[in-house]
């Protein structure tokens, strides 16, 4: 059958967008070889040294394992209320799904700014009876962004609800089950794929969550992004560009590996 | 009747939590937020009236305003050329355009700004590398101003202006575009007259989706503005925490969260929700 190709004024201009989408991935790495302690293009000899001090200063190793705490607490939180809401809403269908669905997705369209202004009041209260959670603790760092990551994944989850055969677990209500066989041993079981992809992808929002994370931490919860922003708000630290170098190959090659193995399943 | 009344008990039980800890940790902080717009640093309607008669807070709102266009027009039109070629390539065009709208996707604002800092500061590429030509003697001003601004902010919002663009060229029926090539159409009249018309709900939602996102950016106007270039969002970061104002600061907030309300509406309203996945 004959489909209608781009011709070739799309190609080219499709690959001047392409190229503009890529350029300042790659502008990242000849910065991060330079041998100057500032902002600039090597000339001449390339050095590791900003690679090296990220593996050396300390600062980025603590900041690094705190991302990841509270990446990994706050996507566990996230994902268990997320994938309950959302078998609440499948299993039963309540009235007012609607509105109910449409009030847990705020966090996700109101402006990030207004969420951070928010959470910033919520933690400031919560520091007046608390040292350990609030304002700059990496609890309340963590909390903060469960509530930024949970409309994500409930969309993911109850997206993977709506491609379950209802029959199912129709067939498991009249055999006797209760609601916890139902949900633990029919329905979580199919859409386990949909709740891995709903734990990782908070797990990576929080992993580079910026905009709220400033309003809510100072000196103590330093996380990655956080420490990220210091370095390029006063004067531009070249370990960023290492850093950022290590990030978007990481990128590129779990978007390749995943790209690999959608295409050998369809090819199956 | 027991099953009908288990059956609420169950849906409430699982569904409380997330409900009660949105309540707890969002709704009603927020509405802590909306009171500060009305009681600091004096009760009453002072802050809304600050609003609407300080210079410095309307140059901010027409900046914002103006940024948001511009980045709107450039990044649907930038998607919309990339999406062409991903949704209607051959196979490895079509790769390569997935390639090179997901890569960036997924790459934290952080990065992205800094690789914009690389390539357009002072002593970045562009910069070194004009004058190692000869072709300029003083570094341009790529940067710390309004045109970073505006790069950078298109490059973050091109990919989410892709996924609506792509959704409603999936849809188009090729049989029509090859009816009109087939009636001697010239490409170019094809792509203006047919292709462009049949995607037109996509165009609107990708391009209100890039507005309401550029309205509350904060990071990368920040890094590539330099402090020169100031948006809403930054603006409510610096009435927070550098001149301690913060009824303003909610104030602003509870009017940006206001005209996005509208916004949204109308998105609404034009297009049905399931057109933009």
């Amino acid at each position: 059958m004959p489909t209608y190709r781009p011709g070739p004024v799309s190609l080219v201009l499709a690959a001047l967008v392409a190229l503009f989408l890529l350029l300042p991935l790659l502008a990242v790495i000849p910065v991060s070889l330079t041998p100057s302690r500032m902002l600039a293009m090597p000339s001449g000899e390339l050095s590791l040294r900003h690679y090296r001090a990220l593996i050396e200063d300390p600062r980025w190793i603590n900041s690094i394992l705190l991302s990841i705490r509270i990446g990994v607490v706050s996507s566990a939180f996230s994902t268990v209320l997320a994938l309950c809401f959302s078998l609440g809403v499948w299993m039963f269908q309540p009235r007012f799904t609607a509105a109910l669905v449409g009030f847990v997705l705020l966090p996700m369209v109101v402006p990030p700014v207004v969420s951070a202004i928010t959470l910033y009041f919520l933690l400031t209260s919560i520091s007046g009876f608390s040292s350990f959670f609030g304002y700059d603790t990496w609890l309340g760092v963590a909390m903060a962004h469960a509530v930024m990551t949970v409309p994500f994944a409930t969309v993911l989850i109850l997206v993977s609800l709506s491609q379950l055969d209802r029959r199912i677990d129709l067939a498991a209500r009249g055999l006797g089950a209760t609601v916890w066989e139902r949900a633990t041993r029919i329905i979580m079981p199919n859409i386990k794929f949909g709740i891995v992809t709903a734990a990782l992808l908070s797990f990576v929002l929080s992993w580079e969550e910026i905009g709220v994370t400033l309003f809510i931490t100072s000196v103590n919860a330093i996380t990655l992004p956080r420490l990220m922003w210091m370095g390029l708000r006063d004067n531009i630290d070249p370990a960023i560009a290492a850093l950022s170098v290590i990030l978007i190959v990481i990128t590129v090659l779990v978007l390749v590996a995943r790209g690999v193995v959608v295409r050998l399943r369809a090819a199956q | 009747m027991r099953a009908y009344l288990s059956d609420r008990m169950g849906a409430a039980l699982l569904m409380a939590p997330l409900l009660l800890f949105l309540v707890l940790a969002y709704a009603w902080p927020f509405l802590g937020v909306v009171k500060w717009s009305f009681t600091l640093p004096t009760p009453g309607l002072g802050q809304y009236n600050a609003l609407l008669t300080d210079q410095l807070v309307q140059s901010v709102f027409i900046r914002t305003l103006r940024i948001a266009a511009i980045v709107t027009i450039v990044s649907v039109a930038a998607a919309y050329a990339i999406t062409v070629v991903w949704v209607r390539g051959t196979p490895v065009q079509r790769v390569v355009a997935e390639f090179c709208i997901l890569v960036p996707f997924w790459i934290s604002v952080l990065t992205r700004a800094f690789g914009w800092v690389a390539l357009l500061s002072n002593r970045g590429l562009i910069n070194t590398w004009l004058q190692a030509v000869g072709f300029i003697s003083e570094p341009l001003a790529l940067v710390r101003n309004e045109f970073g601004v505006i790069v950078g902010m298109t490059h973050f919002l091109i990919p989410f202006a892709v996924f609506p663009l792509a959704s409603s060229m999936r849809s188009l029926d090729d049989r029509v575009l090859l009816a009109a090539r087939g009636l001697g159409s010239s490409r170019m009249r094809t792509f203006w007259s047919v292709f462009v018309p049949m995607t037109r709900s996509g165009i609107i939602g990708s391009a209100l989706i890039v507005f309401v996102f550029s309205l509350g950016f904060f990071v990368t106007p920040a890094i590539l503005g330099g402090g020169r270039s100031v948006m809403i969002a930054e603006l409510i970061y610096l009435r927070i925490f550098q001149s301690p104002d913060w009824g303003l600061g909610a104030a602003i907030s509870v009017v940006l969260v206001l005209f996005v309300g509208a916004l949204m509406a109308l998105l609404f309203r034009y297009v049905r929700p399931k057109q933009l996945v």
